[in-house]
């Protein structure tokens, strides 16, 4: 579509000169509209930036009955303490590892599914697949655990299967021991969300224009040079985009899967930052300080983000904002 | 254009189609064995006989669970759960990302970073829940209700969407005398189906299986969503309660395929609507995936 760029511009630079003068009169022309933004707008207030306010929490020592205005500052004790304290580093690495080796398998897998499923010519096959890996996206994690839980019991299939192939000789207590949990975790991560995942891919690779790749049969090049030179280049900012919000979140393993799969006997692979925090502030009520850490993991991921966003607009000018 | 094929290339296209099938047994296979399962002889799961067909066909297990009140009050619950918060989420959704989709709304873009702020950082669990207890939503529907009401993601898909519609409609609605509300109405939601079909599929599938704030929010029994009565099936394994009068050696049995038939059931009517939704997905999610 022929869009006439110069004069949007004009007009909109007619519109920034009569902008100032104009805007009280036109907030009035839009009243309504304001109106019907309230609702949400004080949703976030609410339920967003409140919760903000609150986790000053963090730097005093909490007490229910004071509230957060009226209970007393201690500066950065809870956070020293936590610092200090024995789990600070199991929870760090643990948190890191799980993030990164879900980054590390899922995300290429996620790209070379798409990819694999865009080269499939067979159409009804191909939107078949999409269905059949999109499904357990929906299903829901209790019952994406419950069936990891059953599947990997020493009586379950995945023993079977190993017990009769002959690569293990006993069954093995899978949630038991904590050197299997993380490949638990992110084995059924994959499961779950690889097929998700590929969508964004997908609807990117039928963005490309079909016209480059006929003109490139036509330059003789094969399937392999169309993927290098054209598939890859047409997708790589969807790619990068995606990267970043990953890293951004490297510090955010979810506590769900993690508090439905772990017990006592695997914290030391298992516990991560947010079900620390969990445990500690919700089911221990030790408020402060479970805000600190949680405060702490907030703060991290958001330097982190801005940090990726940063470093990838300097180097390919694809970035969040 | 015709396609021409040479042989290696017919090689990787016969071995990807056959990779491609295996993955798609991977997909499916860990969901038929739990169908499967829920059909058969509870002999034959524990004792591991089950592999790709039922054994002992019988429907013990779906009797056991369809006779337990738990499952029904739970099951009324999620349904509450997922009509009242969905429309909740798609009133405040629509009523968010329409005002901010107009060009001419004064601060519209810092009304707009003040919520994808929201997207980036937040003031973590403890914060929430102690703002939850605060507000005096503890132990009520409101809890489940409430918090969560509005997704930046999502709303920033619906006002892309809401963007895409010819501004020259509105205004000529506009002149016609209609004020916002009649055009975001009458005008814009019908144009709008398709976005609002896949913020209902994604809302609503969050509501069917959400726990974690049914877990750490309510106390009363009788609120219960049907996940949390599946976590202590699923996970805690007391699905022995449900079997009263029975011996303990039947229960444990039992008690398998018991897991099973509840799985099914809390899982089939969320995957039942999923066919009618899903060509409406790559659309919300490349939707999604543009910025402005």
């Amino acid at each position: 579509m022929a869009v006439p760029v110069n004069a949007i511009k004009a007009k909109g630079r007619k519109q920034q000169t009569k902008r100032s003068s104009l805007s009280l009169k036109r907030m009035m022309a839009n009243r309504y509209l304001y109106l019907m933004l309230l609702p949400t707008v004080l949703y976030f207030l609410i339920f967003e930036y409140k919760p903000m306010y609150g986790a000053i929490i963090a730097f005093k020592d909490f007490n229910p009955f004071a509230g957060v205005a009226g209970s007393p500052w201690v500066g950065f004790k809870n956070f020293e303490k936590f610092f200090e304290s024995y789990y600070f580093f199991r929870l760090l690495k643990n948190t890191f590892l799980m993030s990164f080796y879900s980054l590390l398998f899922i995300f290429p897998a996620s790209l070379v599914f798409a990819l694999l499923l865009n080269e499939l010519r067979i159409k009804k096959l191909k939107s078949f697949l999409q269905t059949v890996s999109y499904l357990p996206h929906f299903i829901s994690l209790i019952v994406i655990c419950g069936m990891i839980i059953d599947f990997t019991k020493p009586g379950g299939i995945i023993n079977s299967l190993l017990l009769g192939m002959g690569i293990i000789s006993e069954p093995i207590q899978f949630l038991i021991l904590p050197e299997w949990f993380r490949t638990i975790y992110v084995g059924s991560g994959m499961w779950q969300s690889l097929g998700w995942n590929s969508i964004i891919y997908l609807a990117a690779l039928s963005g490309i224009n079909p016209s480059l790749y006929e003109a490139a049969v036509v330059d003789g090049a094969g399937r392999w040079k169309q993927l290098t030179h054209i598939t890859l280049p047409g997708i790589l900012p969807t790619v990068l985009i995606l990267l970043i919000l990953n890293v951004g979140t490297l510090l955010n393993v979810g506590w769900d899967k993690i508090i439905l799969l772990y017990n006592p006997g695997t914290y030391v692979t298992a516990d991560v930052i947010s079900t620390f925090v969990y445990r500690r502030g919700v089911m221990e009520a030790d408020y402060s300080f479970s805000a600190a850490v949680g405060l702490f993991n907030s703060v991290i991921n958001f330097t982190l983000l801005v940090l990726a966003n940063r470093i990838s607009r300097k180097t390919t000018e694809s970035s969040l904002w | 254009m015709v396609i021409k094929r040479s042989i290696p290339e017919l090689i990787f296209d016969s071995c990807n189609v056959l990779f491609l099938i295996f993955c798609s047994f991977l997909f499916l296979y860990p969901m038929w064995y739990v169908l499967v399962s829920s059909f058969s002889d509870a002999h034959a799961i524990a004792a591991g006989e089950i592999s790709f067909w039922p054994k002992g066909f019988n429907v013990d297990a779906y009797k056991l669970v369809f006779e337990d009140q738990r499952i029904w009050t739970a099951y009324g619950n999620t349904f509450i759960y997922v009509i009242a918060g969905t429309f909740i989420n798609l009133v405040l959704t629509t009523l968010g990302a329409y005002p901010l989709s107009r060009r001419n709304l004064e601060g519209r873009s810092l009304i707009m970073a003040f919520i994808v702020f929201t997207m980036f950082f937040s003031g973590g669990l403890i914060p929430a829940y102690l703002n939850v207890r605060e507000l005096g939503m503890y132990d009520t529907r409101w809890a489940l209700l409430l918090p969560g009401a509005v997704s930046a993601f999502n709303l920033i898909v619906m006002r892309t969407f809401f963007q895409s519609i010819p501004e020259s409609l509105v205004e000529s609605a506009k002149i016609d005398g209609a004020h916002d509300f009649r055009i975001l109405l009458r005008i814009v939601l019908p144009l709008s189906m398709p976005v609002l079909a896949v913020m209902t599929l994604f809302y609503a599938v969050g509501h069917w299986n959400s726990w974690f704030s049914a877990m750490i929010y309510l106390q009363d029994r009788d609120l219960f969503p049907l996940q949390l009565i599946l976590r202590e099936i699923l996970i805690q394994s007391s699905a022995q309660n449900m079997l009263a009068g029975v011996t303990q050696d039947e229960v444990f049995r039992i008690s398998e395929s018991i897991k099973f038939a509840t799985i099914i059931i809390a899982t089939v009517p969320i995957l039942m609507i999923y066919p009618f939704l899903q060509k409406y997905f790559v659309k919300g999610v490349m939707i999604g995936a543009l910025k402005e």
